[in-house]
């Protein structure tokens, strides 16, 4: 019955000249108790290149995984070149003519380009046909669209934007009109990104329909010509984008929230506990996360590392609390310095008098199928805490986690429960418990409130004050901007593993922050 | 309530019981098409295992091997390992024993001589399963492609040391020359009638004791200790781990040596405690099996006890039924073991979806009345 009124009342206004080649309707879609997707309404014009930009989990992907048939819908509807589409599998995107380049490649390594391509739609049995075919399909491509690479190269031997080139010959393999790239540029150079752009334009000014994801500013202004914008699961803007700025759509994606009110102590501050000279981070791909940053945290001072989550902010934690080695540079913990010829692993660093609350409390904060009482010495296993003799002493194990439950007001009030029994809050709690319980000079936390409700978040902005207050360095990560203005005395910001601003709260704003999240240099713009 | 979250005495309890029973019923189902009374063969069966005159014997006999390989294969999955080298690592561990009884059991009195032999199969069985940890910890070779290449190793190695330097002189049999008595686990029925009771003569020996201390021993090192607190947090959680500070190879690498050992004790039984003398293939798959033990007994040395029981009990009654019918054969009895392992390993939480509907009726009525 709501069906039919529904359809009715979308056919009648929505059959205007040309028909959207892309619309959604009311798109809602949750994950448990997370809203993913909060009823999205897009449309997506024919023959133009849309970009949908938001920050890291502002539900770009859930978004574009609905329209390719990876996830279903909770409720609304896809509307394709006006009419109602069911997409329930990518089998049924791609009939609608719907291609995808994912963000990781999806291809055969070991297989050549014409292989690959032709994978998943051979058509005969020793191949020769779809041989033919696949190869005169790459050609055509290469003169339409100016797609080159050649077809009996192996994908290992292939440079990355040419991988790309492959995925998006591949998406657009059935004829495809309407090409969903999701985070495109992520892996490629500068000059690799132009190749790409100038391919996107010509498909677009072929009558092709581009959807464009990305959380970066400047590919935005380069290659759209609409864009939405996307912040906590919702549809919050559309434009034009010869009528926005990058300042406009930096304050769009952040949003104006209202700070928590939090009383900060005046606290005289001390000497530096933490000082960063040249810090550098090369990972095992050779690629380099953190780029040279010099900055200090003195005793007293919160600092917050703000930036768009995977510019280098999670290398930076792992580097500080010695779980990963420092490549170039250094770090001076109290005194003691900390190069890449002599590094100090995580035991190393707690005996320094570093705590590290980490961001991702499932997979390093905590042992999910441990109890509180044998998560609670987690990185004190071999310390006092966990008794004096070669066996532990569960009775001490008991009452220190016992004391943790009951100063941070755990609920339920036991230590007794498997961590993963207890809501993200509290598991929180059990972390933060811990890891201040060893009196730290110098504090890490990454992302303090991920997955917190309300009230302990007030409870735990409370106690992060008290650690300032007593003269401990606070050294915070957080994708939430409000959560760094609220809390810190000082913001550094980066920007893929480059530090593009240091600023004092007094003089920060989220319009100035949001540039320098998006690469531009403090006082560039 | 769904079948992964059932109450804890219906997971470790109820689920092993309804599991064997299938695995029985199949069996029965098996036995009669062959053209056999199934209840008369669960009968054979029962009394060759339990109630003959020296069944209890033999069957402990066999628990005891079940004991230490399925403690093995335990102590390495806590670490996440799966240790598939139990049968290589009690053949070292066998070799460890001769070569310390064969040097030494002409010197050596027997209050020294048997615990030299029994350290030296545990250090052997160690080294074993320690090679393969070391490789998995620091180069990333897949510790069941080593193991199992281990096994292989270990297997032909004692052929070429029993067909060669370690035969017995003026013997065409690939075997060591028989230990002397000083070297000899002490029967368990010479122990009884030194405290007046009869009993039937088996090859149950002391080692039954020794396998009991053991799963006493790998249940305080891992829920009691700093150590067996790092194996199962890198068991759980290797980002954890590492967050902690806990050296991984370290680990990694004492706990295979942990396992190797516990496998390697299987020669005190084996070796010492029966043939006492080194001969081919006395590990007979049981370091094979000790992965299905592990499995039913969830990695907890109770269960671990209580699944060598079933499996020492199936060892001796099949042997019993192979005797008593004409149509029932070794292979037959194969099928049973490997029905029980089928259905308590790979299909342990088979029947959880129906447990979980019955304890969901049975919680509704109560919350209605």
């Amino acid at each position: 019955m709501a069906g039919e009124v529904t359809e009715g009342g979308a056919s009648a206004p929505s059959s205007p000249l040309k028909p959207y080649a892309l619309e959604t309707c009311g798109i809602s879609k949750s994950f448990g108790e997370v809203h993913a997707n909060r009823n999205i309404d897009l449309q997506i014009s024919t023959g133009s290149i849309h970009g949908i930009i938001g920050e890291n989990g502002a539900g770009k992907s859930t978004l574009m995984n609905i329209l390719y048939g990876l996830y279903q819908a909770d409720r609304g509807e896809i509307l394709i070149n006006g009419e109602v589409a069911k997409i329930t599998n990518s089998a049924a995107a791609i009939k609608h003519g719907i291609g995808m380049v994912h963000q990781h490649f999806m291809l055969v390594d070991l297989f050549t380009v014409l292989e690959n391509v032709m994978l998943g739609a051979e058509e005969d049995f020793a191949l020769t046909k779809s041989v033919a075919s696949t190869r005169a399909l790459i050609s055509r491509m290469d003169k339409d669209y100016g797609l080159t690479v050649d077809p009996d190269t192996k994908i290992a031997d292939l440079p990355v934007g040419l991988q790309q080139r492959v995925e998006i010959i591949k998406a657009m393999r059935g004829g495809q009109r309407i090409l969903i790239l999701d985070e495109p540029t992520g892996v490629l150079t500068p000059q690799e990104t132009e190749g790409l752009f100038a391919i996107l334009r010509a498909l677009r000014d072929e009558g092709a329909t581009i959807m464009l994801i990305t959380h970066k500013l400047q590919e935005i202004m380069a290659l759209t010509d609409q864009v939405s914008v996307m912040r906590q699961g919702e549809m919050v803007a559309h434009r034009a984008t010869a009528v926005t700025s990058r300042e406009e759509l930096a304050e769009l994606m952040v949003g104006r929230k209202v700070l928590l009110q939090v009383a900060k102590p005046d606290v005289v501050m001390g000497a530096p506990v933490l000082k960063a000279e040249n810090l550098r981070y090369v990972d095992d791909n050779g690629v380099e996360r953190i780029k040279g940053l010099n900055f200090d945290v003195r005793a007293g001072e919160i600092l917050s590392v703000a930036g768009v989550s995977g510019n280098g902010q999670t290398e930076l934690l792992d580097v500080l609390a010695g779980i990963l080695p420092p490549s170039g540079g250094s770090m001076t913990i109290d005194g003691t310095k900390i190069t890449a010829e002599a590094p100090v692993g995580p035991a190393g660093m707690r005996d320094l008098g570093v705590s590290h609350v980490p961001e991702d409390r499932h997979r390093r904060g905590l042992v999910l199928p441990f109890d509180g009482l044998e998560n609670s010495i987690l990185g004190f296993q071999d310390g006092p805490a966990a008794g004096e003799g070669f066996a532990m002493d569960k009775g001490a194990i008991a009452a220190r986690a016992q004391r943790h439950v009951e100063e941070f007001d755990v609920r339920p009030p036991t230590a007794g429960l498997r961590a993963a029994q207890y809501s993200g809050g509290n598991q929180q709690k059990l972390v933060l418990a811990r890891e201040i319980d060893a009196a730290p000079k110098l504090l890490l936390i990454g992302q303090p409130t991920r997955g917190v409700d309300i009230g302990a978040i007030e409870f735990i902005y409370e106690r992060l004050m008290e650690m300032k207050a007593q003269g401990c360095a606070i050294l915070m990560v957080s994708v939430e901007l409000e959560e760094a203005l609220s809390l810190s005395d000082r913001i550094l910001v980066m920007s893929n593993g480059e530090q593009t601003g240091m600023v004092n709260r007094e003089d920060a704003d989220e319009k100035s922050l949001g540039l320098m999240m998006a690469g531009i240099e403090e006082g560039a713009a | 309530m769904n079948a992964q979250n059932l109450p804890r005495w219906a997971d470790i309890g109820l689920l092993p019981v309804l599991n064997i029973l299938a695995a029985l019923v199949v069996s029965g189902l098996i036995i009669a098409l062959i053209g056999e009374d199934p209840f008369r063969a669960m009968g054979v069966m029962i009394k060759g295992a339990f109630v003959y005159k020296g069944a209890l014997g033999y069957t402990l006999y066999y628990t005891t091997n079940f004991i230490f390989t399925g403690l093995a294969v335990a102590v390495a999955f806590h670490c996440a390992m799966f240790n598939i080298g139990g049968e290589g690592q009690a053949y070292m561990g066998g070799l460890g024993a001769g070569c310390a009884v064969l040097l030494a059991d002409a010197i050596l009195p027997g209050f020294l001589m048997i615990p030299f032999a029994v350290v030296f199969a545990s250090l052997f069985g160690a080294v074993w399963a320690l090679i393969p940890g070391w490789l998995q910890a620091v180069r990333g070779s897949h510790i069941v492609i080593t193991t199992i290449m281990f096994n292989f190793i270990a297997s032909t190695l004692i052929v070429a040391l029993l067909a060669g330097p370690m035969m017995r002189d003026g013997q065409g049999a690939p075997e060591t020359r028989p230990f002397a008595e000083s070297a000899q686990m002490p029967y368990m029925h010479d122990l009884m009638a030194w405290f007046g009771i009869e009993a039937a003569r088996t090859p149950l020996n002391i080692s039954l004791f020794l396998a009991l201390a053991a799963a006493v021993l790998v249940w305080f090192i891992i829920w009691r200790t700093r150590f067996g607190y790092a194996v199962r947090a890198m068991g759980f959680s290797p980002g954890a781990a590492e967050y902690a500070g806990m050296n991984s190879t370290r680990i990694i690498v004492l706990a295979m040596a942990l396992s190797g050992a516990l496998a390697g004790l299987m020669a005190s039984n084996a070796v010492l405690g029966e043939p006492h003398k080194l001969v081919l293939n006395f590990t007979g798959g049981y370091g094979f099996t000790g992965i299905a033990v592990a499995l039913m007994g969830r990695n907890h040395p109770i269960g671990i006890v209580l699944a060598a029981l079933l499996f020492g009990a199936l060892t001796q009654g099949g042997t019993e039924l192979d005797f008593e019918f004409q149509t029932i054969t070794r292979e037959t009895v194969l099928v049973v073991q490997g029905l029980i392992i089928l259905f308590s390993g790979a299909l342990y939480y088979l029947f959880a979806p129906w447990v979980a509907r019955v304890l969901n009726l049975t919680a509704k009525k109560e919350a209605a009345t």
